[in-house]
Order: C-alpha cells, then sequence, then structure tokens
C-alpha cells in the first residue's frame, strides 16, 4: 500500500514558513470595557437558493454573534426517487438515472453501477472495457475535483482559479461528448459493456488532456497553496481526528485529511487497480486545508493513472461475447431478421439477474460510492441503493461547524465537495 | 422470465438458485443453505462462537460476500462486539438500509460494515416483520449511522428506538402519504397530482422557516390521516 503524507509549501499557523508570511493587519488599541449585549441567538438561513450551498441545500444556522451554535442541514429539495424509479426499470433502463446523481461526475455513477450489476450476474467484462473504465473514471474524478476546485475558491474570495479549472473542465465536456453524444448526462455503460465503441482519436483526446493538466494544477496551485488569504482561512478550520472521522462515516478525500489511507482502490482494488502505479494522498490535519490538499494530490495521482490506463488500453472487442447480455449490432439489426428479433426480446424483456443481493463500492470522486443491488431473479431490480459518500460526509457538517465563524462554515461546506444530485437522489 | 439460462456458459451468477423466499426466523439453517461452501470467513465463525443463539444463518452471495442473518432485539450488541473486538473491528460503516421484497415478507435491515484495518466487509441483516418495524438504533456506536436511519425512517418506516432525533430526511416534514420505498407505495403516489398540487398550495410555505427545526424545539412530524386520498391508487393505509 503506498500512499504518503502530502507536502506543504507552508509551515502551520501561526508559525508561517517561507512564501506563506502572515500579513496582519494593524489593529487599533481599544481599552473600553466590553459593552453590555444580549446573548439572545439568531437564525440565520442558508440556501437552498444560495450559490454557496453548491446546490440546493439549506442550512438553518444558530448563530451567536458570528460564531455558530448549531447547524441544521435540510435535504430533500432535489429528491426524485430515483431509488425508487429504479425498481420499475430494467437494469440497462437504470444507467440513465446514475449520472443525474452525481453530475460532476457522471462516468464514475455510470461505472459503479453496471459493475455492480456485473458482479451479481457474474458478468465478466472484456479487457478493453475494464481499461475503458478506468480511464472514463479516473477522467471524471478530474472532472468532479476540478469543479470542487473552482468553486472552493470562489467560496473564498478567489476568482482566478475557477476560470482556469473551468477551462480544463471543458476539455473533459468535449471528451464527454465525443464519447457518448452528451457533456453531462453521458449514460455511457451498458450490463456487459460501454454503449460504444470509442470513436476516432479519443484516446489521444485523453492523452492530451492528461498532458496539459498539469500545468494549469501548477498555476492554480501557486495561486491558492502559499496564499496568505487562502492559508489563513483553512488552516485549523473545520478539523477532526482519524478516529472521529472513520465514526463519522466520512470517505474519501474527507477522511484521507485525517490521516487514514482508506481508498477503496487500494483496499478492495477492482478492475486491476492493484496493477497501476499511484500513490494514495494523505493529510495529518483533517481540516479544510488538508483537504485541498489531497484533493490537488489527488488530481496529479488520477493523471498517473491515466496515462498508464492510455498505455494499455488493448484492442479487441468492447462488449461481452454473449448474445443474451449484448446487443447485436445496428447493421445486422437492419440486415437479418434473426438479429431483429434478438434485439427486440433483448430490449423488452431485459436481462434477468438471479436472486441474490450485491454490494459493490468503487472510489467514487467524493468518497466510497456503494451500490447495493437485489435481484429476484427478473430483469428488474427488487431494490437498488445507493450509498451516496456526499450523503454521509454532510451528515458531519454540524460537528465540524459548530463553535467556527459563519464565514468560516461556508469554507467547511466547500471543503466536504458535496453535490446535492446524490445526496437527495 | 422464460430465457434459458442453464445451457452451458460462462456466466455462473445466473445459474445461482434463489435462497428460497420463506425466510424462517428459527435457529441456524446453515445446512440446508446450498451456497455456504467457503468455510471458514472468521468473523462469521467467531461471531457464531460468540452469539449462538443470536445468529440465525449466513451464506455468501455474489460469489464473495459474506451474510449473516442476527436477530434484531440483540443487533446493537453484536454490531458493538464487531466493532469493538480486537480480532473484527469493523470500523467503517458504510451502509445501513433496509429491502423490502413486497408480499408480506419481512422487511430486511441492512448493514454494511468494513474493517478499516483488517479489510475485511461484513453484511449483517436483521428481518422485522411488517406489524414490528421496530429496531435499535446504532448511533451509540457509529455516529455516522444517524442520518442513514432517517433515512431508512422516511423511506421505509422502520422505527429506530434510541435515535437521537428520528425525523424524515427527504421527503419534507409534513409528508402524509408513507413511506414511499416499501413495495405497497404506489410509483406515482397516493394522491392524484390534483390533489398533491392542493395539498401543497394549502401549506403556510412560513412552516419551513420556523426556528423550531433547531435541536429541542423539534417540532413532531405532521402525520395528516389520508382519507380523502382522492387518488390513491394502492391498497393499504396511508401511515
Amino acid at each position: 500500500m503506498s500512499s504518503r503524507t502530502v507536502e506543504y509549501g507552508v509551515g502551520r499557523n501561526p508559525e508561517m514558513g517561507p512564501g506563506g508570511t502572515l500579513v496582519t493587519s494593524p489593529t487599533v488599541p481599544f481599552d473600553a470595557p466590553e459593552p453590555e449585549l444580549g446573548s439572545e441567538t439568531m437564525l440565520v438561513n442558508i440556501g437552498p437558493q444560495h450559490p454557496a450551498t453548491h446546490g440546493v441545500l439549506r442550512l438553518v444556522v444558530e448563530l451567536d454573534g458570528e460564531t455558530v451554535v448549531s447547524v441544521v442541514p435540510r435535504l430533500g429539495y432535489l429528491h426524485s426517487s430515483f431509488e425508487k424509479l429504479g425498481e420499475y426499470r430494467t437494469w440497462n433502463q437504470i444507467v440513465p438515472l446514475t449520472d443525474r446523481m452525481d453530475y460532476l461526475a457522471p462516468l464514475i455513477y455510470n461505472c459503479a453501477y453496471v459493475m455492480a450489476v456485473e458482479k451479481l450476474m457474474g458478468i465478466e467484462v472484456t479487457d478493453r472495457c475494464r481499461v475503458t473504465r478506468v480511464i472514463c473514471m479516473e477522467m471524471d474524478r478530474v472532472f468532479s475535483h476540478l469543479l470542487w476546485l473552482g468553486t472552493w475558491s470562489i467560496d473564498l474570495g478567489a476568482f482566478t482559479p475557477f476560470l482556469y479549472a473551468f477551462q480544463q473542465r471543458e476539455k473533459v465536456y468535449k471528451l464527454h461528448e465525443a464519447l457518448t453524444g452528451a457533456r453531462i448526462t453521458t449514460s455511457a455503460t451498458r450490463i456487459g459493456g460501454m454503449m460504444a465503441d470509442l470513436p476516432e482519436g479519443w484516446a489521444r483526446g485523453v492523452r492530451e488532456f492528461a498532458n496539459n493538466l498539469p500545468a494549469t494544477l501548477d498555476e492554480i496551485d501557486g495561486l491558492l497553496t502559499c496564499n496568505a488569504i487562502h492559508v489563513g482561512r483553512t488552516q485549523g478550520i473545520g478539523a477532526i481526528s482519524a478516529d472521529e472521522a472513520v465514526n463519522h462515516g466520512l470517505t474519501g478525500a474527507n477522511l484521507r485529511a485525517s490521516g487514514v489511507p482508506y481508498d477503496v482502490r487500494k483496499d478492495r482494488p477492482y478492475y486491476d487497480y492493484e496493477s497501476y502505479d499511484f500513490e494514495v494522498p494523505i493529510g495529518c490535519h483533517g481540516d479544510c486545508y488538508d483537504r485541498y490538499l489531497v484533493r490537488m494530490d489527488e488530481m496529479r495521482q488520477s493523471i498517473r493513472i491515466l496515462h498508464q490506463a492510455l498505455d494499455r488500453l488493448p484492442d479487441g472487442p468492447m462488449d461481452v461475447d454473449d448474445p443474451r447480455i449484448s446487443l447485436p449490432s445496428k447493421t445486422d439489426c437492419m440486415s437479418d431478421m434473426e438479429s431483429m428479433i434478438h434485439h427486440f426480446k433483448l430490449i423488452t424483456e431485459g436481462i434477468p439477474a438471479p436472486a441474490e443481493d450485491c454490494w459493490f463500492s468503487v472510489e467514487g470522486s467524493k468518497g466510497e460510492l456503494g451500490m447495493y443491488v437485489v435481484g429476484d431473479g427478473g430483469p428488474k431490480p427488487v431494490r437498488w441503493r445507493i450509498r451516496p459518500p456526499s450523503f454521509v460526509n454532510l451528515s458531519a457538517i454540524p460537528r465540524l461547524a459548530e463553535g467556527h465563524l459563519l464565514a468560516d462554515l461556508i469554507v467547511i461546506n466547500a471543503s466536504l465537495d458535496i453535490v446535492l444530485g446524490e445526496i437527495d437522489r | 422470465m422464460t430465457r434459458d439460462t442453464s445451457s452451458g456458459s460462462p456466466l455462473s451468477g445466473f445459474d445461482l438458485v434463489a435462497a428460497g423466499p420463506e425466510l424462517s426466523r428459527e435457529g441456524p439453517q446453515t445446512a440446508a443453505e446450498p451456497r455456504e461452501v467457503r468455510p471458514g470467513n472468521p468473523t462469521v465463525t467467531a461471531l457464531r462462537q460468540q452469539f449462538p443463539d443470536a445468529v440465525f444463518r449466513n451464506l455468501i452471495c455474489a460469489g464473495d460476500e459474506d451474510v449473516v442473518y442476527v436477530a434484531p432485539e440483540r443487533i446493537t450488541e453484536i454490531l458493538g462486539w464487531l466493532h469493538d473486538d480486537a480480532d473484527q473491528q469493523y470500523d467503517h460503516l458504510a451502509d445501513v438500509t433496509a429491502v423490502d421484497y413486497g408480499g408480506g415478507k419481512p422487511l430486511e435491515v441492512v448493514y454494511q460494515l468494513w474493517s478499516i484495518p483488517h479489510r475485511a466487509a461484513l453484511r449483517v441483516k436483521c428481518e422485522l416483520p411488517l406489524d414490528a418495524l421496530e429496531i435499535e438504533t446504532v448511533t451509540g456506536i457509529w455516529v455516522g449511522a444517524n442520518w442513514l436511519e432517517r433515512e431508512v425512517y422516511d423511506l421505509f418506516g422502520i422505527h429506530f428506538r434510541g435515535h437521537p432525533d428520528l425525523r424524515r430526511i427527504l421527503m419534507p416534514q409534513n409528508y402524509a402519504e408513507g413511506h414511499p420505498l416499501r413495495k405497497d407505495f404506489p410509483l406515482r403516489g397516493r394522491f392524484s397530482r390534483a390533489e398533491q398540487t392542493r395539498r401543497a398550495l394549502t401549506q403556510n410555505p412560513e412552516d419551513y422557516y420556523v426556528p423550531g427545526e433547531i435541536a429541542e424545539r423539534v417540532p413532531q412530524t405532521v402525520e395528516a390521516d389520508g382519507g380523502d386520498a382522492t387518488g390513491a391508487e394502492g391498497e393499504g393505509d396511508v401511515l
């Protein structure tokens, strides 16, 4: 298991190291006695329509002056009952529901869902499909982290990193579009394979993206990592210890920032992740600054994986060679009757899954993304459950924010990297 | 489903036979389980030794996933032992959810555990008969179970005894149509669209912005009776 503690360009507060010197503003000496102030707390309602809540999250905050006394998150404004809808759809028809949940990293959701169903059905996908999905997942991990980076810097008052990050995101959007025809709602996977084979030159485009991204990351790194305002506003804010983070169920970068090297790609490898050479960055303070460092480093690790996956992308078929799972080619459907009947039966009847249940989790961009599928022998699930990482991560926000200032609550919320689509489902 | 899946194929998963719909609650039934082939999951063995009368049966699902059915009335004791015992250390509660198989079968509460130090997974299940949907909370062991249990309560109507804040979480607090993920809940809801709109319009929007949501001042969930349901599509009472 290779994990390493992320390095700091700056010393920790209060002793700022080279490059991170904190400039304290001059204060006017004030000797007057504290005025008599009432001790009544105040309720402030943040959201559901507020840019700093990163979606339709509503936080009811009780304030004592500027100090947060309690936070009560209210969810459900985006509840679409995807799990219930899934029970009325065949296994393949569920795929479009999955990317609506995490629209910041849709391909990870597409892949995680079909990987769970394939495990339930006992399907082994082809080598080309495995590597393609690894590329898709790592690309979307970067895709999601870039959005987090942009919005995180906006919440801290920096606008430039947002523009740099979104310039790179646009390239991933283009790659999504080339692969699937859609920019966000990709629906790229199918049981036993992918929607289609990779388009001409797509791998080259991913390689180009992976080559260009580090320069952008370096630029943003230079803007934020040693920035006195950024450091002063994030170090020591929303800190949580390793034991407590595990007990709260935190996963992903939020857990690793506390120093727990739990990464599903390393601890429970799927799709040959054990054969890729990458490290799991961990922090040691568990505060917002460490979460920032961990995510920044994760993007660089994802680029390493992308390069290795592109190197080993094999030729060959994308879909499994099994007529009960894979559709015949469109050309065949249009030219011979048997293929047409085959296509028709597969679409109308669906693929049966055994009467079993299966839990499969991957390392999503937000944390451990679990899929729990229960079949009953038919083509539709009895239960399709998503373990949304953001949902559990967000549940720790009262613990993280209480006692901090209201402005820090926004930073803590941004550092958790939530997406309301999967929280509310 | 008439698809023939028994002919020689690489898909071993299709050939697996269902565990049988009747989930008896009496005693260990390991001998009758065709899928219990892997002899020694150390956790399951230890769990059986520690709680001989509370572990009903165990099986292996989807190839390599250990599932243990335990007595619901002793769930905190069992999960607490799995969490604390030095040889187990299931410190990461990945998920709490429930499954409704429909047809009057008991609801299953599913705990998905992971041990970060030992890198082992375990799924613990409890069966709750429909007339006694109650189980003790595990928030005392994992704080992270708080919202997961609230979601199960919201969508399945399972009460978690001792939960610090058992309110609806995804549905509105005053949602009166029941628990949506239950099989007897129709896909489009119990009320017609017109009735849903009427109810939404008669709500006082200020109810959503009162300070009562802060802890200690939590209002009780409004459970309006569903007698005036105009477009009820399914059978069963509004809860």
